[in-house]
């Protein structure tokens, strides 16, 4: 019975001590360093397969063959063969892969804000301050997309080449020529910087109301963040698979499926729950919200185990579709991952399945599993190392073809944007109290029993 | 379930929150509480009970599972073994054209796997004829909890005195 347990205190502050803020430098550093280490060896020419030389051989052996299969391999080894791409490219690849995968999470905290605000759901009050957190690091990622795509657009997205466009040219692609209506960079960049102006401008509102609500009280701010959040919602509903096809899709310029913006959306929503969870363990590890109950906790791992699950449904819908249908426009996405660029990615590609869905699924199936900090914590590690795992798989085959590698390089910006994107997160916690201590569901959260 | 036999003490009580606040002071006093019927579920009256967690989920895993490896042998079997078929150009046996299947009919193992053990475990069936009811009004507006006189050495006064203190409105003698 929740009523026999003492209420721990509601009043208490975050202090991001110099200690965790020294930890995250440290990171942050490591990180440098590992790509400072990573772009020395690429630089000096290790890793790479000799591209070249196996897209021939295997267009070659594809076009003495003329199979639908061979097909694909041969537009694989086709693109294999003259995109050799360099360290530059690399690490524009390795900024967009990272900078799409930390808009997410940061956006899902909005978004999971917002959607218990229309729920009016009472049992996440007392956390509320975690994902309200996460979408101040947005600026951040917006701005180096922004960069990125400025900079290294052309070697990350072929729809750029102004060649494609020429009728009668010698690169005119018509396929690509018809999208040129929505993939033109104006028309890109202006979407791009919508999506991070009315999300963060969005939870900068959001946010405001909160932080008055902890001073002033009443419903007043309560009502109007409901209001909020549901026109969030609305605009998040269109944006979110628009940016699913603007960040990612597009890379894959003559591919397209219909389930991808949801696909996004699953991955990015998981990946922000564990987030969310991992957080509220590491406080809890820390000694603060004591406030959070094991029936909170249950909920939450609930949330990243159904989630998981949702995630794998979307993308098993998207492939057995795709695998069943066996048209060689659509199996090539497959091929690429498969077998394309000498199985390169066929590692990465399995290793998304097996911590995104078989790992959370055993490891959280269990009632108890679900309240115990090291158990969740391990699943959530799983989901956010998975689901950067799965945007590396989505992007680079298009990007770096058969020059992609995983390395130093790669592991070093995941760490950096990993630690900068905590600094963010713990800086805006120190901001306000830990709980909101005026939100009027805060007493229902405060007794949450499920059991 | 066990058998209900011999003699009852049946305390009924108007109200929720009574009877759930009444079972931690009749299990501190030393009554051993049969069960507490209500017509709807009550937040921490398992618990307040110390009634031991129910074991549906290992039946539910172990159903799960058989479901899973029934749809498998019987696609593999019938798709790829005794009749190979070649559907949409696929192998006989491909394994991403088995998993819808697979699913449902671990989904349906599950379901049904469940039910059946909830009404077996619970003595209830088509044929089961044996209705014993402590009050029948716990179906409708009343909240009744019911003390086995087998197990508890305490005299019948003694349980009686408590049961009302506790906020029953009627204590009641059932004998089966």
């Amino acid at each position: 019975m929740a009523s026999a347990h003492s209420i721990p205190s509601i009043e208490e502050r975050f202090e991001f001590t110099s200690g965790a803020k020294r930890n995250l430098i440290i990171g942050g550093a490591v990180g440098v360093a590992l790509i400072a280490l990573g772009a020395y060896l690429a630089a000096s020419g290790g890793g790479h397969h000799e591209a070249v030389a196996h897209g021939a051989e295997h267009a070659a052996s594809a076009i003495a063959h003329p199979t639908p299969e061979n097909a694909g391999k041969a537009h694989v080894a086709a693109e294999a063969g003259h995109h050799v791409k360099g360290l530059a490219a690399r690490i524009w690849a390795n900024l967009w892969v990272n900078a799409v995968y930390f808009t997410g999470i940061s956006v899902i905290g909005m978004f999971f804000i917002s959607y218990n605000y229309l729920a009016q759901a009472g049992w996440s009050a007392v956390f509320k301050r975690i994902p309200e957190a996460l979408p101040a690091f947005l600026p951040v990622t917006g701005i180096v997309m922004l960069i990125t795509f400025f900079f290294g657009g052309h070697d990350l997205f072929h729809w750029t080449d102004a060649s494609l466009y020429e009728v009668g040219g010698e690169h005119y692609d018509p396929i690509i020529a018809g999208k040129q209506g929505f993939l033109n960079t104006p028309f890109f960049v202006g979407r791009l910087i919508f999506y991070f102006v009315a999300w963060y401008g969005m939870w900068k509102v959001i946010r405001k109301y909160s932080l008055q609500e902890d001073e002033i009280g009443g419903t007043e701010f309560y009502d109007k963040s409901i209001r909020l959040g549901t026109a969030f919602l609305v605009v998040f509903g269109v944006t979110s698979s628009t940016s699913a096809w603007d960040f990612v899709m597009s890379i894959d310029t003559h591919w397209f499926s219909t389930m991808f913006g949801w696909y996004t959306l699953a991955s990015w929503h998981v990946a922000g729950l564990a987030v969310i969870t991992l957080t509220i363990v590491m406080l809890r590890e820390r000694g603060y919200l004591r406030a959070v109950n094991a029936s909170h906790l249950r909920d939450l791992g609930k949330f990243v185990f159904a989630f998981s699950i949702f995630w794998t449904y979307v993308w098993f819908a998207q492939f057995l579709l795709i695998y069943y249908a066996n048209m060689p426009e659509e199996t090539i996405y497959f091929i690429e991952r498969f077998r394309g660029y000498d199985g390169f990615f066929k590692a990465p590609f399995f290793i998304t399945l097996i911590l995104n869905f078989f790992l959370p699924f055993l490891i959280l199936m269990t009632r108890d599993a679900k309240a115990t900090h090291s158990i969740l914590k391990v699943a959530c590690w799983c989901v956010i190392i998975g689901h950067y795992m799965d945007f590396y798989t989505n992007v680079m085959p298009g990007t770096m073809g058969s020059s992609a590698g995983f390395g130093p390089l790669e592991w070093g910006f995941f760490v950096l944007f990993l630690s900068a994107f905590a600094y963010s997160v713990a800086s805006q916690l120190e901001k306000a109290n830990l709980i909101p201590r005026h939100h009027p569901m805060l007493e229902e959260s405060l007794h949450h029993d499920i059991a | 379930m066990a058998e209900l036999t011999g003699k009852y003490l049946v305390g009924v009580y108007d109200d929720d929150d009574t009877v759930l606040h009444a079972v931690p002071r009749l299990r501190k006093a030393g009554v051993k509480i049969q069960e507490v019927y209500s017509p709807f579920p009550i937040h921490g009256l398992d618990e307040a009970l110390g009634h031991p967690r129910t074991r549906i989920g290992i039946a539910a895993f172990m159903f799960g599972v058989t479901g899973c490896c029934v749809a498998l042998t019987l696609m593999i079997w019938t798709m790829g073994i005794d009749w190979p078929m070649i559907i949409g150009g696929k192998d006989p046996i491909s394994i991403p054209n088995y998993i819808p299947i697979t699913f449902e009919l671990t989904v349906l193992f599950t379901a049904f796997g469940m039910v059946t053990t909830f009404f077996i475990s619970n003595g209830l069936s088509p044929a089961a004829h044996n209705h014993k009811r402590f009050d029948v009004r716990s179906t409708d507006n009343k909240f009744v909890m019911a003390i086995d006189m087998g197990r508890n050495s305490m005299s019948e006064d003694e349980i009686s005195r408590v049961l009302r203190d506790s906020g029953a409105e009627e204590v009641n003698i059932k004998q089966f």
